[in-house]
């Protein structure tokens, strides 16, 4: 896993912020908030006197963005920080290597799996068996494939690792 | 239209860069739009998805690249009135891009063809000297690379198919086999880019090219076409007639009603 840079001991302002941001939900995978997620990049209240929030796509084209962006905004609305400046951050790009393993173990709760590495071991998420085949390579959302389990038949979506 | 005397020497200038950047968001985006097509057509629901989601991530990546390519320029254009407010001979995307997608085995073809490309050229422009060029690029090799293993997947299986699904792909390999040379082969502002460490040169993505397309067309069990003679300069503007047809669909909304916006 890879450490985001984190708030303990960062300043009181900037860690309401992280605490606002960890309410704030995946809208296609409610169950995991954006930090769990790992697309929350850096957090820093900048020489303008703004909030600035460093957020990486999970993929270049995942419709979520713009709703993830607007969630955020709402967010930290709700703790009176209005005009936080939203940066994109590219590099390094986002991989299933950034997700928390609380993050890990929801999505896992909550019928997702995780590939763990490209072409990894993949167990599913309700029997935990290992004996899975890939129906395809994609599935409902860009971050997801879709596989199938062989021991209990239940299909069921895999974060993908690419 | 930039010309060899244009670039030889000096420093890249914004309008060369400009030129550069849209070579690769217009790719991105003329493919995008065409397999858009298929969404609610694919011959099954995965196949659905997949064509739709691999629509998401190349214009996601048209997007990353038409936005940069915007403050390159410095004129105030952002991704959308690049994407919308540009006619055919402005667009600069390799001509093979626009072909139309004829049956399944067709788009699987030019989407082998064209992934293996945008795969080796994007790893080596994770190196480039434009920092935000390689962090765009970063993104969309590993987003290219899952796209060949799945056009890569369908080249295999269908031309190791049945008869019926190996002359289809067959048929149009060679169809499309003639665009191939301008992904290959460099202009005066490939080569300028080259030499300033931004792209890599072509040279260099020609030889990975063939051995990745090599290998598949072997094991897929097609005949690989004869070398492609060149006359192909979608990415200098001039295209073939099927551009003109995909952007009236595409730029509908903005020619109707210009500088809407939701």
């Amino acid at each position: 896993m890879v450490e985001a840079p984190r708030a303990s001991g960062a300043q009181p302002l900037v860690r309401r912020v992280w605490q606002a941001l960890e309410t704030v939900m995946d809208p296609e995978i409610p169950v995991v908030s954006i930090v769990e997620l790992g697309i929350v990049r850096h957090v820093g209240l900048r020489e303008d006197g703004r909030v600035h929030v460093g957020i990486t796509p999970t993929y270049s084209g995942c419709p979520a963005t713009e709703w993830i962006h607007r969630s955020i905004r709402e967010a930290l609305f709700g703790q009176g920080l209005a005009g936080v400046v939203l940066e994109t951050v590219l590099w390094p790009a986002w991989t299933t290597e950034w997700l928390s393993e609380e993050g890990r173990r929801k999505l896992e709760a909550y019928g997702i799996a995780v590939e763990r590495t490209p072409s990894g071991q993949i167990a599913c998420p309700r029997c935990a068996s290992q004996a899975v085949e890939r129906l395809s390579e994609f599935g409902s959302t860009p971050c997801k494939a879709h596989y199938r389990c062989s021991a209990c038949l239940e299909p069921f979506d895999t974060f993908k690792c690419i | 239209m930039i010309t060899a005397a244009d670039c030889t020497a000096g420093a890249v200038s914004a309008e060369e860069r400009f030129r550069y950047l849209l070579r690769l968001a217009d790719t991105s985006l003329v493919l995008g739009q065409r397999l858009s097509g298929w969404v609610g057509h694919a011959p099954t629901l995965e196949e659905d998805l997949a064509l739709g989601n691999i629509t998401l991530d190349l214009i996601g990546q048209a997007r990353l690249l038409l936005a940069y390519a915007g403050q390159v320029e410095g004129r105030g254009r952002d991704e959308d009135q690049l994407a919308f407010l540009r006619d055919a001979p402005e667009f600069f995307n390799v001509t093979l891009a626009e072909q139309p997608n004829g049956d399944f085995g067709q788009t699987i073809v030019r989407q082998a063809l064209l992934d293996a490309w945008q795969v080796e050229l994007y790893h080596s422009l994770i190196g480039s000297t434009d920092e935000q060029l390689a962090n765009i690029a970063a993104k969309a090799m590993k987003e290219c690379r899952y796209h060949w293993r799945f056009s890569c997947g369908w080249l295999v299986r269908l031309g190791d198919g049945t008869e019926e699904s190996h002359a289809r792909v067959q048929a149009a390999l060679d169809g499309l086999w003639r665009f191939t040379g301008e992904l290959l082969t460099p202009d005066a502002l490939d080569a300028h880019m080259a030499s300033h460490g931004i792209a890599p040169p072509l040279a260099v993505i020609r030889s990975r090219w063939e051995a990745r397309v090599t290998a598949a067309l072997e094991e897929a069990t097609l005949r690989q076409p004869p070398p492609a003679y060149f006359p192909w300069l979608g990415k200098r503007g001039v295209h073939s007639e099927h551009l003109g047809q995909l952007l009236t669909e595409m730029q509908h909304l903005q020619r109707l009603h210009p500088g809407a916006t939701w």
